[in-house]
């Protein structure tokens, strides 16, 4: 009876989404190891019995395929009674192709597991807008934790690290990275901005965003924006806030002009605060914004920032 | 709105709309084929009202569809991917070798984030995932995909099964003269039978913390004053 964790590290540190499927895996009883691909991590705080760190010189650059592969071989070698990853782009193409190579069913983005058979679980759908109790019925759940819900909690044991190389034929290594492309710097990136000031349909025009803009500025902060917004062509993409957007978690969220779909809340529920400037004081918005501004957002941003230059 | 059973979302107001990724998918097919040329085919598993994507992505551009019709009961990833599989080979079987499949890269009410691998490896064929750009090259297909800090490059030959995300291109509206050729395309259909499935859905709940009330600062441009303050007491001014 292990559990094996699929933990994702950079530069020897797991990630907070792997260590939160660490915690969620201990539902799942106890001994846990991890897998982690290339180089180890220190995981005895997180309840990590044996640390299985598989090498290979194809781990230069990553290989889906490869990864499920290791995945399996090593669940087979340690007879494990459940796989679980982080519900990252990674690990859900990761444990995808896992579920597709064994032939068993897969939950993805759960937040709460508990042993069955049948395994009883709760995970996130519509971006996270509904929650799903279901029963998965497998002789080898694979579940994913949905990233950011399930608290971090440590359970220090005594750890140990076995060093493998898995078994890897060419064709899983046919889907792999084989170039990385920076992308051009300046701006500040909407995942990481402290404040993120938003426009949706409310600002009118692609020149409407220049109050956006200038506020933005005054902030430091990211611009964002709502699907209506890219869908009319006046921002990229890459500025879209929400379930097939970008998801951020600021200190402060400031939605001007937008209804607050919940295709559009799932991106940033997961800001400290948010502020809405709307026109209809009855916009959906307004039940889930912290602070609202009724009126015209023409008048009230560039207000807004002409009271912050007056601080300056 | 939940139906009564909470089994499934009330979709008897809603009607039936392409999510924005798949949608993509299907602009980029129509534009591979435009360039490239060939021909293009849509398939979804789902109820009867479900059609009317197939039509919309037919108005877009599509040449035919496929429509494996369901009594609207849920299918787990599993289970969706088998019967779309099965699909696909018979068509393959008929019509020849689809040298690119298109999935999203998840679907917006599961959210399973699985069936294009399934497909892909019960198809033998490469599967590059959440990708937000392509690109033809001969017979192999550039991908990238947008990663912390840039884009990760992959390159696989042609077949291969690709699952898009939102931004890959921007859809174009259909046209009054698409949707009205949509109308004249064949759209077959079949009714495949439902396992039991392994992921069962037990109801879905809405979560807990909705329907607080914002506190209004004011309104218009008067209430800048109290904006200010809550973005200093926020500690970001
Ligand atoms: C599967 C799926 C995924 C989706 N993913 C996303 C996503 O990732 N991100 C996203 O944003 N949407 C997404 N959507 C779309 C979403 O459902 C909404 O359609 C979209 O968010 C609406 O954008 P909006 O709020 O800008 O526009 P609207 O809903 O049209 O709202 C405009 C708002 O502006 C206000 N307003 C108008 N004029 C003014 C003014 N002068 N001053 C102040 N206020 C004004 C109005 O009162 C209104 O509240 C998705 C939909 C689906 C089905
Ligand atoms: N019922 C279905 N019919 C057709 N395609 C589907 C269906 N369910 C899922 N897919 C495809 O598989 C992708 C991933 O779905 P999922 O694994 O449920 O997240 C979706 O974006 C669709 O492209």
């Amino acid at each position: 009876m292990t559990v094996l964790v699929l933990v994702e590290q950079a530069g020897g540190t797991a990630s907070d989404p792997s260590l939160q499927a660490l915690t969620l895996a201990r539902s799942f009883g106890e001994p846990v190891h991890a897998l982690v691909i290339g180089s180890a991590a220190d995981l005895g705080p997180f309840g990590v019995r044996v640390t299985h760190v598989a090498e290979h010189e194809a781990f230069v650059s990553y290989a889906p395929d490869a990864w499920a592969a290791t995945v399996g071989q090593l669940a087979d070698r340690l007879a494990a009674s459940a796989v679980v990853a982080a519900g990252t782009e990674r690990g859900n193409e990761v444990m995808a192709r896992v579920a597709a190579r064994t032939g068993l069913p897969l939950a993805a983005n759960c937040i709460a597991v508990a042993p069955g058979p049948p395994v009883t679980l709760t995970r996130l759908r519509w971006g996270g807008s509904l929650l799903e109790e279901a029963r998965l019925h497998s002789p080898l759940p694979l579940i994913t934790v949905a990233p950011h819900v399930v608290p971090i909690e440590q359970a220090p044991v005594a750890t140990e690290v076995d060093r493998f190389t898995p078994q890897l034929k060419e064709q899983e290594l046919l889907v792999r990275v084989l170039e990385h492309v920076a992308a051009p710097g300046g701006g500040v990136s909407l995942t990481e901005a402290k404040v993120v000031v938003s426009g949706g349909r409310g600002v009118g025009s692609k020149e409407g965003f220049a109050i956006i803009e200038e506020l933005a500025g005054l902030l430091g902060a990211a611009v964002g924006c709502s699907r209506a917004v890219t869908s009319a062509g006046w921002r990229p993409h890459t500025d879209q806030v929400g379930q097939t957007g970008t998801k951020i978690a600021p200190e402060v969220y400031i939605a001007c002009g937008i209804s607050g779909a919940t295709q559009h809340m799932a991106g940033c529920k997961g800001a400290k605060r948010i502020l809405a400037i709307n026109s209809d004081a009855q916009a959906p918005i307004m039940l889930s914004a912290d602070y609202a501004v009724v009126g015209d957002l023409k008048d009230i941003v560039p207000a807004i920032s002409a009271e912050i230059r007056k601080l300056k | 709105m939940l139906t009564e059973d909470s089994r499934a979302i009330d979709t008897r107001h809603l009607g039936f709309t392409m999510s924005p990724h798949e949608e993509c998918g299907v602009e980029e097919a129509v534009r591979i084929i435009e360039a490239h040329g060939g021909d293009s085919v849509v398939l979804t598993l789902g109820p009867s009202e479900a059609v009317e994507q197939l039509r919309d992505a037919m108005a877009l551009g599509i040449d035919r569809a496929i429509h494996l019709q369901t009594d609207g009961q849920e299918w787990d990833g599993e289970a969706t991917a088998a019967a779309l599989t099965d699909a696909i080979r018979a068509d393959e079987a008929a019509s020849g070798r689809f040298d690119l499949i298109f999935f999203g890269n998840e679907s917006a009410d599961s959210g399973g984030f699985q069936v294009g691998a399934r497909v892909a490896h019960a198809l033998v064929r490469p599967c590059v995932t959440g990708l937000k750009r392509v690109t033809l090259e001969g017979s192999s297909l550039r991908c990238e995909q947008e990663v912390e800090g840039g884009r990760d490059v992959y390159i696989v030959p042609l077949p291969a099964v690709v699952t898009v995300k939102e931004g890959l291109n921007l859809p174009r509206y259909p046209s009054v003269p698409g949707r009205m050729r949509a109308g004249r395309k064949p759209v077959a259909v079949s009714t495949p039978s439902r396992p039991e499935p392994r992921l069962e859905l037990v109801r879905l709940v809405v979560p807990a913390g909705q329907g607080r009330r914002a506190e209004v600062l004011g309104s218009g441009a008067a209430a800048a004053p109290a904006v200010v303050e809550v973005l200093r007491k926020a500690g970001v001014l």
